[in-house]
């Protein structure tokens, strides 16, 4: 039970600790630095997410409950971790061309995005319904304002009002539920409300509680039918925080989600329906049916799109849904398969996302599909990347995409959810149909007209890495699923 | 083994295209022609190293030859692991020689986009030697989706007509089938981790399983998925006359030659291997479909006013054709149906070459447009003709070989299968024989048609290995047979164990009564020396014992 810091716990917490000093550092450097030099503050972040990164090296195979058991730093944080650094780094790489035509100021922006990778790294490292809701908290705050962050635009200002009022009420709801499991059991810890509940009628409240948190988490997976906001504030927010919100948040809200379902309620079961289905239906049906849902309207819903953002909204919805496939199966491979799928993900997304960034120039906003028209012609560069980030998300091999999709099939066969497998393969073809459509404008269609496109240096790292992270890994992916399975098997299994 | 001998042959195969292509990647898009010669130099050497598989292949070894075993991904039991059989080396060496002559039959055909388009061929190439030569069943399946993506932009960029919806009907319709068949390998995959405690996809590990029946039956129509839309078979080819029509002409040579080989290929080497019983369970349905597939693709390409179109419906037929030798089930209908894809990759793949030649010169395929051609193309007309008796079937050449083994192994199971088969293949003279008959004689009424040129001499150096080797095929098939006997028996041995496997050494063969449902029966005759089962599980023992110290 709570029983403050061992002096222990700061080493433990050295990748927080460095990450927040740095936050702050950023924040005082913004102040002193003219408007007009400001550059050099980018090269700031991404130093102190290396330090962070550095920092985190160092808790590399520890496996201790810190701070009283607020928080826990295991491999299945760490796994997290690194993609929130990663997909932070690359997000703050992707910016600077981006804020520079928008004008807008880099030292605030720069601090919002370090606050919200701080505000991750709790939801990922949280066994305490505290902790991780202050993580979230502190998350979702970065990104409203971040979603807002080009003033002159009515529709980055649309997506931060929209993302604004629908995220505060999905965080009420998620806080009632929690607040509902508090009641309950009389305690905010995770293993605490298992072994609470474990040892007694649960009540007609839990149902309820269950309901509720599944509704916030959804909110932030952007599950259907939560998903509303996502088109929308994909489309509006700046392209780089688009980027960071489909990667870095998605994934932190799946390790909250983890967390919370594996470690608190891995028993439990809705009871009430047993009159409907004959047995009491557990949380991971309730998954199947989000699943199934969610990838098929995202899907359908990406089909029609002719804007790029709002196309890769819609398919970063499915994969919120290919993904809850790994929690369905609720098996060891079921979490290592969503590992490694996150960790994929983040290649390719954030690659896909960088080349919608390529295409912004002074006089083209360059997220419609059309601005993508003869690119191949344009930049060949940019036109071989989209289309192996294209096949990636699509799932073809040998990109990483198929080796992330190849994991969380076979947990769902392994599951025996052959159906749900069935449905997901034949999701994930129909998804090739838009990205094929993605790489038929950049390869068939005539030129687009406009300024020259041209991958400026930083970017063209961003590129680059995310395109040697998706063939590398879908070449040679065993590292990845080594670790993957260790980190997996740091979340509390033994309970299913 | 001793023909591996340390030189990894197999991948040098597979990746000398795949090395073409990154070399093409370096030099200058406008410099066409030092791409051409690249593109041709890389397809030649890649045919020429894949030459030891004819010569160095030892045809008393029943075991895969040329292994090459390294790990990949251990975590999940994946590993690197080529080999071949008589029958894939078959395979690989049609892909080899297919691949010299489609890049060498672009020359001239494409003035666009040069530097990408070789390399799409090239990067295609390594796809279908890999799937042809990988005994991982991840590693199959990788390449197997890799071919995917080059066959596509192939169409799409360089195609004609309906280019783009053609090619991604084509793209969504293999698709669907291979993610389908993903889900059997799963199957197969975590059966055999049941049974025997470890994760591997060793496809070698596979065909010694003996699966239940109802999990048979469920990844049988998996895999039935994947490789049906493949071949294509009746009702799932509406994909074929519109990717054949659009593309372009070295496309639609691979993709008759080598592309629809994946199907026919999947289904020997993987469903009647691996899942026997539900195999002899479907032949029914199989067989239906295969002789709905035969009569329906020749009667089709009758009504064709499109050459090409024409020569696309007669790959539905030749490819049912195919599938019914290859579920008879028995040694001779399996071996016939081997020599038919061949056969088919040959003939099908030069009168795909040859609607190329005039529609470069005259950019329409509407057969009306043609007419007495053999007066001003004569050599055109004489390859016409010899591709045209290739293909229905006369006797001194492949096509006669192929059909009279699949006749010969059907007729023996069932009488009536055989007649339909045989009424498909007069169908065949017909519609071929009246568009040679359109297109090459009579009087030139189109003045258009006046000044066409003959073949060139390198338009003729694409045809000359095919008709070369349609004529080895039809007078001396015995190298290629002997080559595929050994598989062949392996494969008889699990799908068929009851059938005498020395029927083909002069023993009068088993009935194979297809009953209603699972009854299918082996009636056994002849041959009463030989306890055919027991004779059958000797020889199945000695093909499936796996090399000592490959692991």
């Amino acid at each position: 039970m709570p029983s403050g810091f061992s002096p222990q716990d700061f080493r433990y917490l050295l990748p927080e600790l460095v990450l927040t000093g740095g936050t702050l550092l950023l924040l005082i450097a913004d102040v002193l630095t003219p408007r007009t030099r400001q550059r050099w503050l980018y090269g700031l972040a991404v130093a102190v997410l290396a330090a962070t990164g550095v920092a985190l090296a160092s808790t590399t195979g520890v496996r201790a409950e810190v701070a009283g058991g607020l928080a826990s730093v295991d491999g299945f944080a760490l796994f997290f971790k690194v993609i929130f650094l990663l997909s932070a780094a690359i997000t703050v790489l992707m910016s600077s061309r981006f804020l520079e035509i928008e004008g807008a100021r880099a030292g605030e922006y720069l601090f919002l995005v370090l606050t919200a990778t701080l505000g991750m790294f709790f939801m990922a490292s949280g066994i305490d319904l505290v902790t991780i809701f202050i993580g979230l908290e502190t998350m979702a705050i970065a990104f409203y304002i971040l979603a807002g962050y080009i003033k002159p635009n009515r529709r980055s200002n649309e997506a931060a009002v929209k993302y604004f009022l629908l995220g505060a009420f999905s965080l009420g709801i998620l806080l009632y539920g929690m607040s509902m499991l508090y009641g309950l059991t009389g305690t905010t810890q995770l293993r605490a409300i298992a072994t609470a509940l474990a040892s007694g009628p649960p009540g007609m409240l839990l149902p309820l509680a269950v309901v509720l948190i599944v509704a916030g988490v959804g909110f932030k997976i952007a599950a259907v039918p939560f998903h509303m906001w996502a088109p929308d504030v994909y489309e509006g927010a700046p392209t780089p925080i688009t980027a960071f919100l489909s990667v870095g948040s998605k994934a932190a809200s799946f390790a909250m989600l983890l967390r919370i379902f594996v470690e608190a309620l891995p028993q439990f079961r809705f009871e009430g329906l047993t009159v409907l289905f004959g047995m009491p239906v557990g949380w991971t049906t309730v998954f199947w049916v989000l699943s199934v849902v969610t990838m098929t309207v995202g899907n359908l819903a990406a089909i029609t799109q002719s804007n790029t953002k709002r196309l890769l909204a819609y398919s970063s919805v499915a994969h919120a849904g290919y993904l809850m496939i790994g929690v369905v199966a609720g098996t060891a491979r079921g979490v290592t398969a969503m590992l490694i799928y996150l960790f994929v993900y983040l290649f390719m997304q954030l690659g896909a996302f960088a080349i919608v960034v390529v295409l912004r120039r002074k006089d083209v906003i360059g997220d419609e599909l059309k601005d993508l028209s003869g690119l191949y012609f344009r930049s060949p560069f940019a036109a071989v990347a989209m289309l192996l980030f294209m096949l990636s998300l699509g799932g073809i091999p040998p990109t990483a995409g198929f080796m992330g999709k190849f994991w969380l099939f076979s947990a769902a066969i392994e599951s025996g959810y052959v159906w749900l497998a069935v449905i997901g393969v034949v999701n994930s073809a129909i998804s090739l149909y838009y990205y094929v459509r993605v790489i038929v404008f950049m390869w068939i269609k005539e030129e687009a007209l406009g300024s020259p496109v041209t991958v400026a240096p930083a970017l063209g790292l961003v590129v680059a890495v995310a395109l040697a992270g998706t063939m590398i890994l879908g070449v040679y992916p065993a590292p990845l699923f080594d670790l993957a399975r260790l980190s997996a098997a740091a979340l509390g299994m033994a309970a299913f | 083994m001793d023909n591996a001998a340390g030189f990894p042959l197999l991948s040098t195969i597979l990746f000398t295209p795949l090395a073409g292509a990154v070399l093409l990647l370096f030099v200058n898009k406008r410099n066409e022609d030092a791409i051409r010669w690249i593109a041709n130099l890389v397809a030649l050497g890649g045919f020429l190293v894949s030459l030891p598989l004819w010569f160095q292949f030892d045809l008393t070894n029943p075991n895969w030859q040329f292994q090459e075993h390294a790990t990949w991904i251990p975590s999940i039991g994946a590993s690197y692991f080529l080999a071949v059989d008589g029958f894939s080396a078959l395979m690989v060496l049609l892909t080899t020689l297919m691949g010299v002559i489609a890049i060498l039959s672009s020359w001239t055909a494409i003035t666009e986009r040069v530097k990408e388009y070789y390399i799409f061929l090239l990067v295609l190439q390594t796809g279908m030697i890999g799937a042809f030569v990988s005994l991982d069943f991840l590693l199959f399946f990788l390449f197997w989706e890799v071919m995917l993506v080059p066959m596509y932009f192939l169409i799409g960029v360089w195609g004609g007509g309906r280019r783009l919806y053609s090619a991604i009907k084509f793209f969504l319709y293999t698709l669907v089938g291979s993610v389908v068949m993903l889900l059997g390998i799963l199957g197969l995959y975590f059966y055999n981790y049941q049974v025997s405690g470890a994760y591997t996809f060793d496809v070698t590990v596979f065909q010694q399983l003996n699966l239940p029946f109802d999990l048979q039956w469920w990844i049988f129509l998996a895999f039935f998925l994947g490789f049906a839309i493949k071949v294509p078979m009746f009702p799932f080819h509406t994909w074929l006359p519109d990717a054949h029509t659009d593309a372009p002409t070295a496309g639609s040579v691979i993709l008759a030659a080598v592309l629809l080989k994946m199907g026919t290929y999947g289904f020997i080497r993987f469903s009647l291997p691996i899942l026997p019983e539900a195999t002899r369970y479907f032949v029914p349905m199989m067989v239906t479909l295969s002789i709905i597939g035969i009569v329906y693709g020749a009667l089709v390409a009758l009504a064709q006013h499109d050459w090409k179109r024409l020569v696309a419906y007669s790959s539905v037929s030749h490819m049912a054709l195919v599938m019914l030798g290859m579920f008879a089930l028995t040694p001779v209908g399996i071996t016939g149906s081997i020599v038919q894809q061949i056969n088919h990759g040959i003939s099908t793949g030069a009168l795909f070459l040859i609607v190329g030649i005039v529609y470069e010169r005259r950019h329409t395929r509407e057969i009306s447009e043609y007419g007495g051609l053999s007066k001003v193309m004569p050599v055109y007309a004489a390859v016409f003709l010899i591709m045209t008796l290739s293909s229905i079937g006369m006797p001194a050449l492949n096509g006669f070989i192929g059909e009279i083994l699949i006749l010969q192994g059907v007729f023996v199971v069932n009488k009536a299968w055989a007649a339909v088969a045989a009424s498909g293949i007069v169908l065949g003279a017909a519609y071929m024989l009246w568009l040679y008959q359109r297109t090459m004689f009579g009087k030139i009424e189109n003045p258009k048609n006046e000044n066409l040129k003959d073949l060139n001499l390198r338009e003729f150096a694409t045809f000359a290995p095919l008709i070369a080797l349609a004529i080895w095929i039809g007078i001396y098939p015995k190298p290629f047979l002997d080559r595929l006997d050994t598989s062949v028996a392996r494969v008889v041995a699990r799908v068929n164990p009851a059938y005498p496997v020395n029927a083909r050494a002069g023993c009068p063969p088993a009935t194979v009564v297809a009953g209603a449902g699972d009854d299918t029966q082996v009636v056994l005759a002849g041959c009463p020396e030989v306890t055919p089962g027991r004779d059958a599980a000797t020889v199945a023992s000695a093909a499936l014992v796996p090399e000592e110290g490959r692991r």
